[in-house]
């Protein structure tokens, strides 16, 4: 992060933090906007939720399945793991701004191992539920909810794989590394969008 | 199309014909992109104005001529297709072609995301229209499809089959194309603009893109939420959405489809206003009255469009009626500083009637109609009582259907010259705006009066005893002259193909920078740009010159002579503001 790449102009710490101190590329651009039009995608599913939820006559699956109270720490602990994860992903962006190619693979095999480990959770989660998709509101909307965003985070996760192996490659320097700060910010989207999913889920169902 | 269209602007001089498909398959030209939008918009177009005419031949007298289900399925398809096929992709050509020529761009932003755009709303597109051929027919629910009528709750007759699924998907497909085109046209907007062109010296019809992008982002992901649900709904979840039964929720669908459909009106019908602030601009010979007020009118109808969907479901009585009537009424504000902008150009100014310009103020008196009945239905109780007749109908007709597709074909021929270098027949223009106006007055016009007169919508038959049957007849006659004043149009549009008189680079004396360059323009679109000092470069560099010791003419920007004086610095300084 040498001096600032945009001559007279001096760039909010924020935007820095988030997306460096070069001038931002259409690329970055075109992430972002990406990234809103996925969070109203999210806020109508999330919206269904809530809607749902509120006439709560229906709500519990059908099948009488209830989640024991013990159950919620694995959920819990790969919530944790998940949201943290932005972390490394931020540091690899750090690095790369820095032109650091080593520390950023370093960061971004954390988050694939992380994220791997997440997903493989998410299947343990699903075929342990104790209900169906056709089990009544509740069920519906768990399988939806958590697929859909069991399907970013995969979408994440290829899309970081994708720019590691470029990486390996000897791809991206201080300047050029528009697809890994687009990744971050993904990245960061998938796991606040997990908190804004996963905290209804659990807690609506008691 | 490929042939026709390309050879024109084929990079291969001397191509073979496999050359130029093959080209016209794999481009990621915005140009040839939007031209392909055309064309493919304009055949769905043709598809569902048939339909239409099904429906028009069936309601022309009682008695059935077709059965119940098929004229579901007619009525499906006809509003399906003209929304999500005609209206939204010809917008969508518009902006493809037309935007990056008047920001001085080299292409859009995202070339390949682009064309990936368009192949993927053509396969949307084809899967829905195949589902003509699915076990159980098409979608039959209206465009709108509430449910419980898309599921199988048991209690149809018919149930949905596979058309239905294959609508739900073909819709999700389009949004998604949708979407990468809204992200491609704002980050085009606001990071491929030419020196010089600052945000205050867009042209009107880019605003109009910028705005609409930003309503596609923000609203089209929320109908793909609910389609994802009602797909998931008919397919494993066996209700617990949408069927009541099953402890779904059916106003739950109402809410999130009109989150994205009341937006999606606007989306319809800004490009289409666009075109014609354009257009008005170029024809009455004057800058477009209130320039500044447009762009923000357009703003505020754009951040009002978020907050009026629920005042299509005034009558489930699930919705907080006072506010959605309020917010409905405030729309009509920033509508009529436009409507007053547009008259207030024409006024005094040296107005020239080409058919572009007749289309445009074709335009105006549609619109006019169709946002006066739309303040009927902003009132509660006007809206309970005339919830699912035909004023309905006639209402939404002349707003965002035909008034859109006035502006619409103001752009084919305003455009027109500048796509293949040559200008549509006049002649023919002029039978088909006279034919296409008489007809939809006729059509749309008498459905407002049939509404009034408490004819439900939505029916394949009536009573005799209403007497309803002079205006149904009417309303077909005006049908069937309209779609005659169409096909006058198709043929301008092959004879101008083929011999239509050639265009300049410039043929309408301009103002915006897409008339800069040869029509058609190469594919890397300008030479050299003039400079841009205000938003009409091309009226600058006409009479800048001429007119810079004129004390009344302020070049830069020309808004309340705030910030004049641009032509009496024609230096460089100017472009470096960008």
């Amino acid at each position: 992060m040498a001096a600032s790449a945009i001559p007279h102009k001096r760039v909010h710490p924020v935007r820095s933090f988030l997306v460096g101190d070069e001038p931002m590329t259409t690329g970055l651009w075109g992430i972002i906007f990406f990234i809103f039009s996925e969070i109203m995608f999210f806020a109508g599913l999330i919206a269904a939720m809530l809607a749902l939820h509120s006439d709560t006559l229906f709500w519990e699956p059908t099948n009488g399945a209830h989640r024991v109270e013990g159950d919620h720490l694995l959920p819990i602990l790969f919530t944790v793991l998940l949201v943290s994860t932005s972390i490394p992903m931020q540091f690899a962006a750090f690095a790369i701004r820095k032109g650091n190619r080593k520390a950023m693979l370093i960061n971004m095999t954390i988050v694939l191992v992380v994220g791997t480990a997440f997903i493989i959770n998410q299947y343990f989660e699903w075929s342990h539920a104790g209900f169906g998709i056709s089990d009544g509101p509740y069920a519906a909307t768990f399988y939806t909810l958590t697929g859909f965003h069991g399907a970013h985070v995969i979408g994440g996760l290829v899309f970081i794989f994708a720019q590691w192996l470029r990486g390996l490659l000897g791809h991206f320097d201080a300047k050029r590394n528009t697809a890994i700060e687009a990744a971050t910010l993904y990245w960061h989207f998938v796991g606040f969008v997990w908190l804004l999913v996963i905290f209804p889920l659990v807690f609506f169902l008691s | 199309m490929a042939t026709l269209a390309g050879a024109q602007t084929s990079t291969y001089a001397g191509a073979n014909a496999w050359r130029v498909i093959l080209e016209w398959l794999t481009t990621v030209d915005h140009k040839k992109i939007g031209i392909m939008y055309l064309w493919t918009a304009g055949a769905f177009g043709l598809v569902g104005m048939a339909f239409s005419l099904v429906m028009r031949t069936e309601l022309a007298q009682t008695g059935t001529i077709i059965s119940a289900e098929t004229y579901n399925s007619i009525f499906t398809m006809h509003g399906s297709v003209m929304i999500f096929l005609f209206l939204l992709p010809v917008g969508a050509a518009f902006m493809n072609y037309s935007m990056p020529l008047q920001i001085g761009a080299l292409d859009m932003a995202f070339p390949r995301i682009n064309a990936l755009s368009f192949w993927i709303f053509l396969f949307g597109g084809v899967l829905i229209t195949l589902s003509f051929a699915a076990e159980g027919g098409t979608a039959s629910a209206g465009w709108t499809a509430y449910p419980p009528v898309t599921l199988d709750t048991g209690n149809n007759a018919e149930p949905p089959g596979a058309g239905m699924d294959m609508w739900l998907i073909g819709v999700i497909l389009l949004g998604q194309a949708s979407i990468f085109g809204s992200v491609n046209f704002l980050v085009t907007i606001f990071k491929m603009r030419a020196p010089g062109m600052t945000m205050w010296r867009l042209p009107l019809f880019t605003w109009t893109t910028l705005v609409t992008g930003l309503l596609i982002l923000l609203s089209t992901p929320v109908l793909a939420a609910a389609l994802v649900l009602g797909f998931i709904d008919r397919n494993g979840a066996g209700g617990a959405f949408f069927d009541p039964a099953a402890g779904g929720q059916p106003l739950l669908w109402q809410n999130l489809f009109w989150f994205y459909s009341h937006p999606a009106v606007y989306i319809m019908i800004l490009p289409a206003m666009g075109i014609v602030s354009d257009v008005f601009g170029v024809f009455t010979r004057r800058p477009v009255f209130g320039y500044r007020s447009m762009v923000l009118a357009l703003v505020g109808i754009g951040l009002l469009g978020f907050i009026v969907w629920a005042h299509h479901m005034f009558t489930t009585g699930g919705v907080f009626l006072p506010f959605f009537m309020g917010a409905t009424f405030l729309i009509a504000v920033p509508t009529g500083v436009k409507m007053f902008n547009w008259i207030t150009t024409m006024w005094r100014g040296s107005n020239i009637f080409p058919t572009a310009m007749l289309f445009s103020v074709g335009f105006l008196m549609l619109f006019l109609i169709g946002g006066i009945t739309g303040v009927f239905h902003a009132a509660v109780p006007v809206d309970f009582a005339l919830h699912d007749t035909y004023f309905v109908v006639g209402h939404f007709h002349y707003t965002m259907s035909i008034a859109a597709t006035f502006g619409f074909l103001a752009g084919c021929y305003y455009w027109f010259p500048k796509m293949f270098g040559k200008f549509m027949n006049e002649g023919l223009g002029k039978l088909h705006f006279w034919l296409l106006f008489i007809g939809v007055n006729l059509v749309f016009f008498t459905q407002l009066l049939l509404g009034l007169d408490g004819m439900p919508r939505r029916i394949n038959d009536y009573a005799d005893n209403p007497g309803w049957e002079l205006m149904n007849m009417l309303i077909t006659i005006g049908a069937f002259v309209s779609a005659a004043g169409m096909m006058v149009f198709l043929y301008n549009v092959f004879y101008s193909l083929k011999w239509g008189e050639k265009a300049g680079s410039d043929p309408w004396e301009g103002t915006t920078l897409e008339w800069a360059t040869t029509s058609p323009p190469p594919p890397h679109n300008f030479d050299s740009l003039p400079e841009i000092r205000s938003e009409r470069p091309l009226f600058d560099l006409r009479f800048g010159e001429k007119l810079q010791d004129d004390p009344h003419y302020h070049v830069n920007n020309g808004h309340n002579g705030s910030n004049g004086g641009g032509a009496k610095q024609p230096d460089a300084s100017a472009r470096e503001e960008g």
